[in-house]
């Protein structure tokens, strides 16, 4: 266990910022998201929950695949170079920490995205403790411990102490290289335990943290889908994608061509959204004609399809986004308690 | 050895109406009126039919410099259209100026078939104004430029 | 809010009604969604509190496609809101019951969140101050913090269009009184700036922009069938900022499209969940509108014409922008 001085956290950031991209949650404009922080920035570890997630830091919410140009009659294609700088995530929360691996497990199996790959393989996830859990958090019911948050490095931040805890390779090698700023404590142990337990307890008492999950089993899939409930839950829902681009674990994305004239035309790859109208526009048009379709399979896919096919895990982490972002107030919780028998 | 010509070279365009603005224009070139070369002409049927969309469009792809040139008031050759063009773009000019973007960039002109002439010296003027304030950037998209 | 569930079971059970469109309790206090209520028990889950903030009269135009008449209940500024979509032919007056209920002002969750009070379970508006019950004990805000923008600038109590009113007297004092301010005076610090700090104040709150269409989807203005940064017959159909112009082209169409029509509802700010300050682009149209072609309030009446269909022969030349400035 290390720790640092709170003061010093400064100082660190910019030694790590020297040798690779560091990213941290930046207030700008009363509000926190993640972004590349240079010394000019403000940085804000204490709001919980940053608007967007970290997820744009290893699949942005548009990037380019490649350049197609036409010159003297021949067309060039030049694709996108793959990340190849190593750059550190910094205070990522137990959810979104357990979002990557939901987004590990579509991307880096076969066919495998090299794009994100890349990012992954360079990028070192350092980890925060959640101090103070708030009232839209559920992590608790997918057995998510925002006190012991993992990824390469576990950090605790206290009133005036980070304190530090490497897990990997990666997260030594970090260590090693902030080194400097690092001192190592013996009585690390017991104030992190004691943030533990008061962290679990909170969490404990959270209004939702429990919730009954028993019934969305791959058994109950035609149930579930031809529930009658659908139909009520959806009304009030305004097809934009909030819920979606908040989302720590949503993962599609469409692809689409830019043309920029004598440019040539790009291709880029940017987040979709299940509930716009065109998501699954084909050329022979859209089998999901409605917004009740449209919502039931944001929910069947992150609670029923996706653990079906990957051992059991949901692609939910309760992070609480959806929660407090809908323009509608709709959110998974709702629909958890709803279909699953609680309300 | 190769020759770098740095000089700024502004790109103008004018969206004419063809009964009027689209005559004058034509007016000025049988009329041999000189304007400068960097104004690339766009033919509407009426100065109406152009929305905000197009001018905006226009600065993405390279414009430093957007003018529109329509019937004068009353002479509109739908006999109303020129009236909304005229409101729609007054919104969008003070729009775009309140996003920052400076206020000579856009510019509309009543131009008639019969004002070769005032085509002509519009079209110096408008250059000579972007040539003044350089080229765009705050309305440009990265992707279209070199 | 009693008063509102036993006049809504009474109009439903005498058939005036088909249904009720309110508000739903939520599971934390300050989360209430919009909701259908087709039968008097459902209505046990029916509320109104300063957290409905939702502008109801967008759902008039998929509740008008159903058989019979829809019970809503609107607050004073949704109904200039309604009576919009009624001009514009989106919705129709015959298959709506409107109850104007009244308002004191509605809260913003994310403004309680930033003053950081936590676990809010319920508020009560007093005055000028705010009593919130939260898991963490009572707490008390400023209304002025705490309230939507929207209800900042209130346009006052008066409902334009209703069938009946309750717990609202017609011809109510404007505007929770003190707390009224110039709403434009936002929009006028912004014009006074100079041009490249008003660009680098919208860079900075258009880049946070994440195309999420929220702003979109629930203005009530914004009605079209398919948008045309959706339809794939257009090449605005980009989907993502994937360059910084393609967050001003879509912030600048959005709030021209609305520019005349929008009766500055404040949904759009509402509902941004980078909390970009939305309004203040379509108070600018309005602020033009009102020096240019006279004072005009969109959803006042529903028969008069909008400005931009509208002209006048002596009409300002666009050259006027250039001359003064668009500042002032």
């Amino acid at each position: 266990m290390y720790r640092v001085k709170k003061d010093r956290l400064t100082e660190l950031f910019t030694s790590v910022s020297k040798v690779q991209d560091l990213f941290l949650p930046l207030r700008k404009c009363d509000q926190t998201n993640y972004g590349l922080w240079t010394p000019e920035e403000t940085f804000d570890l204490d709001t919980l929950k940053t608007v967007k997630s970290a997820k744009d830091c290893f699949f942005p919410q548009s990037e380019v695949l490649y350049r197609c140009r036409k010159e003297d009659g021949k067309i060039s294609i030049d694709p996108q170079q793959l990340c190849d700088r190593p750059f550190v995530v910094f205070g990522m929360r137990a959810c979104d920490v357990k979002a990557v691996e939901v987004l590990d497990r579509v991307f880096l199996s076969d066919p495998v995205d090299s794009f994100y790959k890349a990012r992954r393989e360079h990028g070192t996830i350092v980890s925060m403790a959640c101090h103070e859990p708030e009232e839209t958090c559920f992590c608790r019911n997918f057995e998510i411990d925002p006190a012991a948050p993992g990824a390469d490095v576990e950090t605790w931040l206290t009133e005036d102490s980070l304190y530090w805890k490497p897990l990997t390779e990666k997260g030594e090698a970090l260590t090693a290289a902030a080194e400097e700023f690092l001192e190592k404590t013996e009585d690390g142990d017991k104030t992190v335990e004691e943030e533990q337990t008061a962290i679990r307890g909170i969490v404990e008492k959270l209004p939702l943290s429990h919730l009954d999950l028993s019934r969305f089993k791959q058994e109950n899939t035609m149930e579930l889908f031809d529930s009658p409930l659908w139909e009520e839950m959806y009304k009030p829902c305004l097809a934009c994608g909030t819920c979606t681009f908040v989302c720590p674990t949503c993962q599609c994305y469409d692809i689409r061509d830019f043309d920029a004239g004598k440019n040539g035309v790009q291709r880029y790859r940017c987040w979709d959204s299940c509930m716009y109208s065109d998501f699954t526009m084909m050329a022979h048009g859209n089998m999901r004609t409605s917004q009740m379709q449209r919502f039931r399979q944001r929910f069947m896919h992150k609670l029923v399809y996706y653990p079906a096919n990957n051992d059991g895990l949901y692609s939910c982490v309760g992070c609480g986004r959806c929660v407090s972002k809908c323009p509608a107030s709709l959110n998974i919780v709702k629909v958890i308690k709803k279909l699953g028998g609680e309300a | 050895m190769q020759v770098e010509n740095t000089e700024f070279r502004p790109k103008i365009v004018a969206f004419c109406c063809n009964w009027c603005s689209y005559a004058g224009a034509d007016l000025a070139g049988s009329s041999r009126l000189a304007y400068p070369a960097d104004v690339k002409i766009i033919r509407v049927p009426c100065s109406c039919r152009v929305n905000p969309m197009f001018i905006l469009r226009a600065f993405q792809r390279g414009a430093d410099g957007v003018i529109l040139c329509g019937c004068h008031p009353g002479d509109c050759h739908y006999t109303t259209g020129n009236y909304y063009a005229r409101r729609r773009m007054t919104l969008l000019f003070s729009m775009l100026d309140y996003l920052g973007v400076e206020k000579g960039r856009t510019r509309v002109e009543w131009v008639s078939a019969a004002e070769g002439v005032k085509f002509s010296t519009t079209m110096n003027e408008f250059v000579a104004k972007i040539h003044e304030l350089g080229k765009n950037v705050r309305l440009e998209d990265l992707r279209c430029k070199n | 809010m009693q008063e509102l569930i036993t006049r809504a079971k009474e109009l439903l059970a005498d058939g005036t009604v088909s249904r009720v469109l309110g508000w739903k309790k939520g599971d934390l206090g300050w989360d209430p969604e919009p909701a259908y209520f087709d039968k008097a028990e459902e209505l046990e889950n029916f509320i109104y509190n300063p957290f409905c903030g939702a502008n109801l009269s967008k759902y008039l135009i998929a509740a008008g496609k159903l058989e019979g008449t829809t019970l809503v209940f609107l607050k004073p500024c949704d109904t200039y809101s309604f009576n919009q979509l009624v001009k514009e032919h989106r919705v129709k007056k015959d298959k709506t019951y409107i109850i104007g209920v009244g308002c004191h002002g509605t809260l913003d969750p994310e403004k309680i969140r930033n003053t950081g009070v936590k676990g809010i379970a319920d508020a009560v508006l007093e005055g000028d101050r705010v009593r919130l019950n939260t898991l963490y004990g009572d707490k008390e805000a400023a209304a002025a913090e705490v309230l939507l923008d929207r209800c900042l600038v209130c346009k006052g109590k008066t409902h334009v269009v209703c069938d009946e009113l309750i717990g609202a007297e017609p011809g109510e004092e404007a505007g929770p009184g003190e707390l009224a301010v110039n709403r434009f005076a936002q929009v006028e610090e912004l014009e006074n700036l100079p041009p490249e700090e008003r660009f680098a104040f919208w860079q900075e709150q258009l880049s946070r922009c994440i195309r999420c269409n929220a702003c979109r989807n629930v203005c009530p203005a914004c009605s079209c069938l398919k948008c045309v940064f959706d339809s794939s017959q257009f090449d605005s159909n980009q989907k993502a900022n994937a360059d910084t112009f393609e967050e001003q082209m879509f912030h600048i169409i959005r709030a021209f499209h609305v520019a005349g029509r929008c009766t500055d509802c404040g949904e759009c700010s509402r509902v941004c969940p980078e909390s970009i300050p939305l309004h203040l682009l379509n108070r600018k149209f309005i602020k033009d509108i009102d020096t240019f072609y006279g004072e005009y309030q969109a959803g006042a009446d529903t028969e008069s014409k909008g400005p931009l269909t509208d002209f006048t022969f002596e009409d300002v030349e666009p050259g006027i922008i250039a001359e003064r400035g668009g500042g002032r």
